[in-house]
């Protein structure tokens, strides 16, 4: 192996590092991945919910093949907003959705990954198991090669770090300093098993679809997180996550954390009887667009979780990961017909990604953590409140709707969260902003009524 | 922040469903064991760690590292207030090996 040259070194089998592989190995290029796990997906962990359209991007028409693994297609998705012992539910539930290709897929990751790195290998690239890698080659400023921990040297045009959110490698290379726990995210999860017919009697199921539920508010005591439950084919994935900084000032132990999102009145009746079959934990990757690394040098490019490529508002990575691999791997293909691999050719990566929807969603939301972690006093708070107006609403004591409605209201407008918000929210310059919004709405308004 | 108690889970439970391959190499070190005695009073290793990798033994005065718990997520080396631990990629094929994940 180590005589061996190759157009690509992709380090990482995982989502990212494998969608690189099979677009550059279609393309006729030698490629190898190389992955620190005994088998890829051994070190991987996700919710996880999988999207047919960036599977399909690399592997078309996979939900076809019958040794895919798939667990269930996804046809309810639900968010709940959790109290003590409420919750408010948003979610939507479709026959549509049960129609192929479906929109997405619960998996599991250790079989999916192995699946998904053998059609890289189908596609023609060579993949190397139980191989650390711990340092990039340099020559001339150019990233030429990779070292592993054996003390292998193998050398390639262009190196991918698609390693994984310790991307290790990146700080190697020094295109990133070591996230800082307000970047990332600590997950605790574990896969419950549970016999098909009661899984699917509990949660409403049928034609082997699966759903989601999203839940926020009591179960992270506090600290800007979710649980989220997904249901596999014989098993219930259900896992807890908030942001490492804030397990470090509360002082939180993550498995403590899982047992009493557990062990939540509403909760509690979907896991029962459901026997843990693996806990597991990981770092997600929520710094977002601020904390996006450089993505390309010479002879080097950047994809995945290694790259910040997560948008956890919607709960997306895996997806804006394979497409990021896959645009990494297109970029290395269009390189080695220029036979040029500097930076300057490289930074084509980063326009394919501002084309892509990657960079524009993780753009999107890039101011949305630090508002929330502004006013994490009344997020605390919210699902309380809705539980209350909640009450008021559906509780039926004899007073007029007119009287429970006005309760209701007052109820928001006087709640000190809600009151402390407005305050330090109603500047003059953001009522003017909202001023201005009503005002473009208004002339929306006008101008489709008149017909245009 | 709420910081009440939460019951105490016994994590050891938690980590016989996970399988391992085990290496008598340890890949992770602390740098200073003075650094942990005498300036860090909170020692979020010893809490955060999903794993338990990470003990405060009174009676040692000083913290023991399970590396053969890590169940390799990081979070270890971006929690470290001082910057006291050393945590690499166990060798090629060794460690956690998830099933599920």
């Amino acid at each position: 192996m180590s005589d061996d040259r190759f157009d690509s070194i992709v380090v990482g089998a995982g989502p990212a590092g494998v969608s690189a592989a099979i677009a550059m190995a279609k393309a006729g290029l030698k490629v190898v991945v190389l992955e620190r796990g005994e088998y890829p997906g051994s070190k991987n962990v996700q919710g996880a919910i999988m999207y047919t359209k960036m599977i399909g991007d690399s592997v078309p028409a996979f939900w076809k093949d019958p040794q895919a693994p798939l667990e269930r297609p996804i046809t309810e998705q639900k968010f709940w907003l959790l109290s003590k012992d409420s919750f408010f539910q948003a979610g939507f539930k479709s026959e549509k959705w049960l129609a192929e290709p479906h929109n997405c897929y619960s998996v599991i990751r250790a079989p999916f990954d192995r699946w998904y790195a053998k059609k890289a290998e189908e596609a023609g690239a060579e993949i190397y198991t139980g191989i650390t890698v711990s340092e990039v080659i340099k020559k001339d400023g150019q990233i030429v090669g990779v070292k592993t921990s054996e003390g292998d040297e193998l050398l390639a045009d262009v190196v991918i770090a698609a390693d994984g959110v310790n991307s290790l490698l990146a700080q190697q290379a020094g295109l990133l300093d070591e996230w800082t726990p307000d970047e990332v995210a600590l997950g605790v999860k574990e896969v419950l098993s549970l016999p098909r017919e009661k899984l699917e009697d509990r949660f409403n199921l049928e034609n082997g679809e699966g759903t989601t539920i999203e839940m926020f508010g009591d179960n992270t005591q506090g600290m800007m997180g979710y649980s989220f439950l997904y249901t596999n084919k014989d098993s219930v994935s259900f896992g807890v996550g908030a942001k490492l900084s804030h397990f470090q000032k509360t002082g939180i132990r993550p498995p403590d954390l899982l047992e009493y999102a557990k062990s939540h009145p509403m909760i509690r009746r979907l896991l029962k009887g459901a026997v843990s079959q693996e806990y597991s934990a990981h770092l997600i990757p929520e710094g977002g667009f601020y904390s996006m690394p450089p993505l390309y040098a010479g002879g080097f490019l950047i994809a995945g979780d290694a790259a910040q490529m997560v948008n956890p508002s919607h709960r997306e990575g895996s997806n804006l990961a394979m497409t990021a691999g896959r645009l990494a791997g297109e970029t290395v293909v269009e390189a080695k017909k220029k036979g040029d691999f500097s930076a300057v050719t490289l930074s084509t990566y980063q326009k394919k990604l501002e084309a892509s929807y990657v960079i524009p969603d993780l753009m999107d939301v890039k101011d949305l953590e630090p508002l929330a972690e502004k006013h994490m006093d009344l997020i605390r708070e919210i699902p309380e409140l809705f539980s209350q107006v909640a009450q008021d609403y559906f509780n039926v004591d004899g007073r007029p709707k007119h009287e429970v409605m006005k309760s209701m209201l007052n109820r928001v407008l006087t709640h000190s969260g809600v009151q402390k918000t407005l305050k330090k929210e109603m500047t003059l310059k953001n009522q003017w902003i909202l001023t201005k919004m009503a005002l473009k709405f208004r002339f929306l308004l006008w101008k489709s009524m008149r017909g245009k | 922040m709420n910081s009440k108690k939460l019951p105490l889970v016994n994590v050891d439970e938690k980590l016989g469903t996970v399988v391992y391959k085990a290496d008598h190499q340890a890949h992770i070190t602390l740098k200073s064991a003075d650094a942990c005695l005498n300036r860090c009073p909170d020692k979020p290793c010893a809490t955060v760690c999903p794993a338990q990798v990470y003990r405060w033994e009174e009676e040692l005065k000083k913290v023991v590292v399970s590396f053969e718990n890590c169940i390799e997520c990081g979070a270890c080396r971006m929690l470290c207030p001082l910057n006291n631990i050393e945590c690499h990629w166990p060798r090629g094929g060794f460690g956690v090996q998830y099933r599920y994940g």
